[in-house]
């Protein structure tokens, strides 16, 4: 094809998408559209496995019958939804080997969150709370994006997603209304996920480097910042209800802009971890790697029952 | 070279009277692998009574590259379509 | 209160707790994501099928008792469940392993159940075989899988079936509570279930390509709260909030 040809396709390609068209998988794309989205679309899929460790972590120690379903179908949940944008991300020509084999290596990224430890039980509340409720702000509006099979895979997500965050916010409720251990142990958790949640939602929109072309296929509807503030002013009077305080002194409602200020969120630390040195960041990489390479003998294993009894099949029918 | 679970596309038909619909797709080593893979990633939520699995590699497809050939020559032919016919309105129904 | 009807549902609920709780843990970690997705969906069937037990027990029990006194306020001494649900998840194999034993045994006795005279247990056994009869599918194919697959899975499949061989003789003791509802034609006379049992597991084993292992020396205890030594950890981990934390809602 010529330079010119392409140029023209290019056109095209984002003239269907100004005008709300899908795009689907055999469609002419360009190459970097292709490119953008295994990336964006992998990166949220690893969240989404990467995510089931720290939370994992609690399901044997779940403190009763209740919290521990409700516990256990969340982490499923995560599971399925990494499966469901793993297979998005196939469409795109790229196996989900390929992908894993990115995520291993260190060469995709994924939500910096799930770095963090989770100590006690009432980071399943806090997680569930916060981190769910953040992501459910950045992922509503991908429900609508250009690319078919994410837009399909997200709005199966969003629709699972919602008992999520309620059942976070129940356990906080109860452990605020608890004993006063119960309490200290609701508001320690809010200290302590409650900036990585507001870094969650990205870097500032000075420091996002991919947000423009974003914003024009929809894979972004509204700009960090403006996401973060979204996030913010939906949760300060969640905390209140809950009797727990912020831990944030320059929280406070400006009339004027209709919107709460809040305080300097350290970027340092945020890079700190995307490079790696956050707490846990070998643990959850040793823990995936481990599953895949430890499992391989039983993928090998399935593979090779299913070519003998594909055999055995042809051989009955000669 | 070690050979990967294939790649399966999941149709569900939600209950009974509704046609099986696209769900996804998934990795199994073979078809009973599948169809219990596809029971447990996309019925979760009693989405379903019926599965049907298919590897994706059997499933042909057009391209959309033909579409002009393949689609649009159907859209002049406005008399397939009811409205195309004048009736009275005293013919209230048909 | 009915001691022996309520020792008699402990011992059922038992195996499921220990076996759902083992399961849970592997949660992330399992060799791919589906097979992830379907052994998280089994823990929850028995947890389920638990929480149904345990809140007819603490009826039975009264004295404030709940499902949640019941799983988690124990010693280890008054955890009736059999030691095949205790034993640890070496590799895939031995999960695999552990719970197809278990499954075809469980089956079995669910299908017994439905007949008990006691109403609830009947209705507990008639929902939950449903989803035994899934779980019974899913591992006795996976045995097939790891059996018939490459050299190594035949190896660490065949190993994990040799040892947990010996746990599997317990299934079918009776305590002297299980005697008793017997009797009154509540509980399930789990003697009448084991040649079914050995036949089904040695038609898998065999078609497998497994060897089905010879030994003829049994173990066993957990029924009368003796355990091995991996229950205490699993109660460790599963109790601890209760624990460190008591009369408290959660």
């Amino acid at each position: 094809m010529s330079e010119e040809q392409i140029k023209s396709l290019e056109k095209q390609f984002e003239a269907r998408i100004a005008r709300d068209e899908k795009i689907e998988p055999k469609d002419w794309m360009p190459e970097k559209y292709r490119k953008t989205h295994i990336r964006q679309i992998s990166q949220h899929a690893h969240s989404e496995i990467v995510g089931m460790l720290p939370e994992g972590n609690w399901i044997t120690r779940a403190p009763s019958l209740r919290r521990k379903v409700a516990l256990l179908a969340k982490v499923q949940d995560e599971a399925g939804h990494g499966l469901y944008l793993y297979s998005a991300c196939e469409t795109l020509g790229i196996s989900r080997e390929e992908l894993y084999e990115q995520l291993h290596t260190g060469k995709a990224k994924y939500s910096s969150i799930f770095n963090y430890p989770t100590v006690t039980w009432a980071d399943m509340g806090a997680i569930g709370w916060l981190v769910d409720g953040a992501a459910i702000i950045n992922q509503v509006p991908l429900c609508s994006t250009s690319y078919g099979p994410y837009a399909r895979a997200m709005i199966r997500v969003c629709k699972e997603e919602s008992f999520h965050q309620r059942q976070g916010f129940e356990i906080m409720l109860k452990l605020a209304n608890g004993s006063p251990e119960q309490k200290d142990m609701a508001q320690d958790a809010l200290n302590r996920w409650w900036w990585p949640s507001l870094m969650m939602l990205g870097p500032t929109d000075a420091e996002s480097v991919h947000t423009e072309q974003s914003m024009k296929w929809k894979l972004k509807r509204k700009s960090n910042d403006d996401l973060r503030q979204q996030f913010i002013d939906q949760t300060v009077p969640q905390a209140e209800l809950l009797g727990l305080t912020i831990p944030d002194e320059d929280l406070k409602w400006n009339e004027e802009k209709g919107c709460y200020d809040f305080g300097e969120i350290d970027w340092d630390e945020f890079w700190q971890v995307v490079k790696g040195h956050g707490p846990c960041n070998k643990k959850r990489m040793q823990d995936r790697v481990g599953a895949w390479e430890g499992g391989a003998w039983v993928r090998d294993a399935a593979m090779a029952y299913a070519d003998k009894q594909q055999d055995k099949k042809e051989k009955q029918a000669v | 070279m070690k050979k990967n679970w294939p790649l399966w596309e999941v149709f569900v038909r939600s209950k009974n009277g509704l046609e099986h619909r696209h769900f996804g797709s998934l990795h199994a080593a073979d078809e009973q692998m599948a169809l219990e893979n596809a029971r447990d990633v996309y019925t979760r939520r009693s989405e379903g009574v019926s599965i049907w699995v298919v590897e994706s590699k059997h499933i042909t497809a057009s391209n959309p590259e033909n579409n002009g050939e393949l689609f649009e020559p159907a859209h002049d032919k406005v008399y397939r379509h009811p409205t195309f016919y004048d009736l009275p309105d005293e013919v209230k129904h048909m | 209160m009915k001691e022996n009807l309520y020792k008699y549902i402990l011992g059922i609920a038992d195996n499921s707790l220990i076996l759902g709780q083992q399961l849970g843990a592997l949660t992330g970690h399992g060799p791919s994501l589906e097979t992830d997705i379907a052994c998280t969906n089994i823990s929850l069937d028995l947890f389920g099928q638990v929480r149904s037990y345990y809140q007819y027990a603490a009826k039975i029990k009264g004295e404030g008792a709940t499902e949640d006194s019941i799983a988690f306020l124990r010693t280890e001494r008054k955890y009736l469940n059999v030691l095949l649900v205790e034993q640890p998840d070496t590799d895939f194999a031995y999960t695999i392993g552990r719970q197809f034993l278990f499954d075809v045994y469980h089956f079995l006795f669910l299908n017994e159940l439905q007949k008990s005279h006691d109403v609830t247990l009947s209705a507990i056994a008639k929902k939950s075989i449903k989803e035994v009869s899934y779980h019974q599918r899913f591992s006795s194919d996976w045995v097939k899988r790891l059996g018939d697959g490459t050299e190594e899975s035949k190896l660490r499949m065949q190993n994990a079936i040799s040892d947990l061989w010996t746990y599997t003789d317990e299934l079918f003791h009776q305590t002297e509570a299980d005697k008793a509802m017997v009797e009154e034609q509540i509980a399930v006379d789990v003697t009448t279930l084991k040649d079914k049992y050995y036949e089904t597991v040695n038609a898998i084993l065999t078609e497998a390509t497994l060897e089905i292992p010879e030994s003829k020396w049994f173990q066993k205890g957990g029924k009368k709260g003796i355990h091995t030594e991996y229950l205490g950890y699993i109660l460790s981990d599963m109790q601890y909030m209760q624990r460190a934390y008591p009369n408290m809602e959660w």
